[in-house]
């Protein structure tokens, strides 16, 4: 740790201590704007137009965010400002879908499944391994028996990586080396983690553009292995996203659940000045839930996704 | 997916098809949908609306074209406009007078820099440049092991020390390139949040030390609204004199490079696609205006169309067409004028949209010829008066061209149904359409 000391990572805000000073007037500007009316003006609109398109939140999912804000505040008329944050609040949060029952997001729940199976997914260079590194911290801590499949077999330095990362942990890792197949270091992984009554399995992949079709089948066959091994296995499939991309997200997230059905979205790199609004999109359009949110490099940067704060801190003016 | 641009202006141009000049009144809306375009190909809120209102200015009182839709049209002065924004001319690598000659890659995290290094030393190297990798990241947990697996793949080697000193390592990687005669050096760092200052002046300092000669900045070409933040504050931390755009492949639209081009006005060097070390290229203006356009490859489709489509035929063929006389002859003339605008398979594919519905279904030149043999088989009269051609006349037709009396049939119900299609459409000479006729004649002669 004392790398990370020495960086001065621990110096570097947190997404919610941040917020608090940097949250803009926009709320207040779009309340006192409305305040008494029973429409909204154009102004108003162009600015929230801009704060959602410029946090990427889309087009589609902007012009019907504003949509909804006009129907209700024509229905509900001579709103107050706070009246008014909350409903925007409430119809953007309404997008975001709820996490379900089966598939805790909260790393001390207790897990339907076990050993509970998670496959992490993604493009490259979104930050999966290092994902997995702090979800194996924050589950051991949570008292889990956790194990690591170090299934990015194909970038370099990639296994290495994941062991560094298993050892900052404490957490047993299943590997290969550099070249072997995936899906027969996920048969190993799930077959190891099912003897050994492991609680969690956090199977790494390599990063892979979600056009390129062979890539994608490999990926469906280490799904399928996995459920040979044990049943209804990977009971979550984790894409993880980052913060930074814009609407090539989508593409994405609907190529990934195309293939290997995906369950919940980690949303990195939120540390930035990105705010990652195309997850709403994807949320809503997919009907998956975010997860999971990475605000640094930090083992303990992770954080179980809060709908509000994330809504909130689109408003936060940080840049 | 995305609709194409294209597509949608030819939808905003309904309403205003048939009208001479372009006006206030009939660009509003298509500003609109190429803004909407521009925003979802992860173009900046700013930018998008600075370019909309440049094409917006141009477009007004420009006289519509005969040979292309006003929506086609339009579509090459945004490209033209995106074209300008994103730079004319090609920057190359900046070689230092004596070597060796320094180059820092910096980016954020993920982007793609190590990759990257390598991909460009083996660039280097096949130019018969002699380059030397150092590996500066040492932060990134078995980067360093990263850089050395894909440096012994290219075979260039790669300096790196013990400490965890990124600064010491640039500096005594740089005497080494000295003491063994590299005449490049390629430093390869630590992916850094903009935002994090302690990390921001690490690079900052190592380009100090090592005084490098080109310093490139790696974004991913998915990169959203937060390319122009990230680029703005990379150059004013390290003054960067080149941008590499990473992960251009497939569905990418890369808005991000307009974003920052006009944010930060640095050229694009280098773009490059997938994890294989040979695929990387040189940036081209037009090719990613295209790309960020979505539209195939309609501009040079309306370029070519303006080059080699005689409007005073064209008129004479509406007329024609409208009065229900097309016949043999005018398509006889309509195939050589496509054929003057290049290969088939090139014209379809220049079409948006179009390239994908064809797959697999192999068009060759050759595959009009069998059409041009059967018109050319027919008598003058049967040319004028398609509705003479029967059963021995569609059989002395087929001998006469070397076809079966089946294609000779084909031919003339397809010739009818495009009539039909030509004559309800609104305006004759939509390119598009007419190319859409003669995909299914061409593509099904070879189907069956």
């Amino acid at each position: 740790m004392s790398l990370f000391n020495k960086l001065g990572f621990g110096k570097k805000e947190k997404l919610h201590d941040g917020l608090e000073k940097t949250r803009s007037g926009f709320l207040e500007k779009m309340g006192k704007a409305l305040v008494g009316k029973d429409k909204v003006d154009d102004e108003v609109l162009d600015d929230l137009e801009e704060v959602l398109i410029t946090s990427d939140v889309g087009v589609k999912t902007t012009l019907e965010v504003i949509r909804r804000i006009e129907a209700r505040v024509a229905k509900d008329k001579y709103l107050n400002s706070k009246e008014l944050q909350g409903i925007l609040q409430e119809e953007i949060a309404q997008l975001l879908k709820e996490n379900d029952e089966e598939r805790p997001a909260a790393f001390d729940a207790k897990l339907t499944h076990k050993p509970h199976i998670i496959l992490v997914v993604g493009v490259n260079g979104v930050g999966k391994t290092t994902t997995i590194g702090k979800l194996a911290h924050l589950y051991k801590l949570a008292g889990k028996n956790v194990m690591l499949g170090a299934g990015d077999t194909f970038r370099a330095g990639a296994v290495e990586q994941l062991k560094i990362w298993s050892e900052r942990a404490g957490v047993p890792i299943i590997q290969q080396g550099q070249g072997a197949d995936p899906a027969a270091v996920a048969f190993d992984t799930v077959s190891s983690a099912k003897s050994r009554e492991a609680d969690v399995v956090l199977v790494d992949t390599a990063g892979r553009l979600h056009n390129r079709k062979a890539l994608m089948d490999e990926l469906a066959k280490i799904k399928r292995v996995m459920g040979k091994v044990v049943d209804q296995a990977p009971h979550e499939v984790l894409l993880v996203l980052d913060a930074s991309t814009g609407q090539n997200a989508m593409q994405q997230a609907k190529a990934f659940s195309e293939v290997v059905d995906v369950t919940g979205l980690a949303l990195t790199k939120l540390d930035g000045t990105a705010k990652g609004g195309i997850v709403i999109a994807i949320s809503n359009e997919i009907s998956v839930p975010v997860k999971y949110i990475g605000i640094g490099e930090k083992i303990e940067d992770l954080h179980v996704f809060d709908r509000n704060s994330f809504v909130e801190a689109l408003f936060s003016k940080n840049h | 997916m995305f609709e194409d641009l294209s597509g949608k202006l030819e939808q905003a141009f309904k309403s205003v098809t048939g009208q001479a000049r372009l006006s206030d009144v009939n660009v509003a809306e298509t500003v609109r949908e190429i803004r909407r375009a521009l925003l979802d190909a992860d173009v900046n809120y700013d930018v998008a609306r600075s370019i909309t209102a440049a094409v917006k200015e141009k477009a007004l009182g420009q006289g519509v074209l005969a040979s292309v839709t006003p929506g086609q049209q339009f579509t090459k002065i945004v490209y033209d406009e995106l074209v300008s924004v994103l730079g004319d001319e090609k920057e190359d690598i900046q070689f230092a007078s004596t070597p060796p000659t320094v180059i820092l890659i910096a980016g954020l995290q993920g982007s793609g820099k190590t990759t990257f290094t390598a991909k460009l030393a083996k660039f280097l190297k096949s130019q018969g440049r002699n380059p030397l990798l150092a590996a500066a990241d040492v932060y990134r947990p078995a980067a360093v092991d990263q850089l050395r697996t894909l440096g012994d793949s290219i075979e260039v080697p790669v300096y790196s020390i013990k400490e965890k000193d990124a600064v010491r390592t640039a500096k005594e990687a740089l005497a080494e390139a000295k003491k063994n005669a590299h005449d490049t050096l390629i430093i390869d760092t630590a992916g850094r949040m903009h935002v994090d200052e302690v990390m921001m002046s690490e690079v900052a300092e190592i380009k100090s030390v090592v005084k490098p000669n080109e310093v490139l900045f790696v974004v991913d070409a998915m990169t959203g609204q937060d390319a122009v933040f990230t680029a703005r504050e990379f150059d004013k931390q390290i003054d960067f004199n080149g941008v590499v755009l990473t992960k251009l492949d497939g569905d990418t639209r890369g808005g991000a490079a307009i974003s920052i081009k006009s944010v930060v006005n640095k050229p694009i060097k280098f773009v490059s696609t997938g994890e294989g070390v040979d695929s990387i290229s040189a940036f081209y203006p037009d090719r990613m205006a295209q790309r960020i356009l979505g539209m195939g490859d309609v501009v040079s489709l309306v370029e070519k169309a303006q080059e080699q489509y005689d409007e005073v035929q064209a008129r004479k063929l509406q007329a024609k067409i409208s009065s229900n006389a097309f016949n043999f002859e005018d398509f006889y003339g309509q195939l050589q004028q496509i054929k003057k605008m290049g290969s088939m398979r090139d014209l379809i594919g220049m079409i948006p949209g179009m390239s994908k519905q064809l797959g697999d279904v192999e068009i060759d030149d050759d595959s009009l010829k069998p059409i041009e043999a059967m018109i050319n088989s027919m008598t003058i009269q049967e040319r004028r008066n398609p509705q003479l051609i029967n059963g021995s006349r569609r059989k002395r037709i087929a001998t006469g061209s070397g076809t079966s009396v089946r294609e000779v049939n084909d031919l003339l119900k397809q010739f009818n149904q495009m009539k039909k299609m030509m004559k309800t459409m609104t305006k004759m000479n939509k390119m598009g359409r007419a190319m859409e006729g003669l995909k299914n004649l061409a593509g099904r002669q070879r189907l069956h």
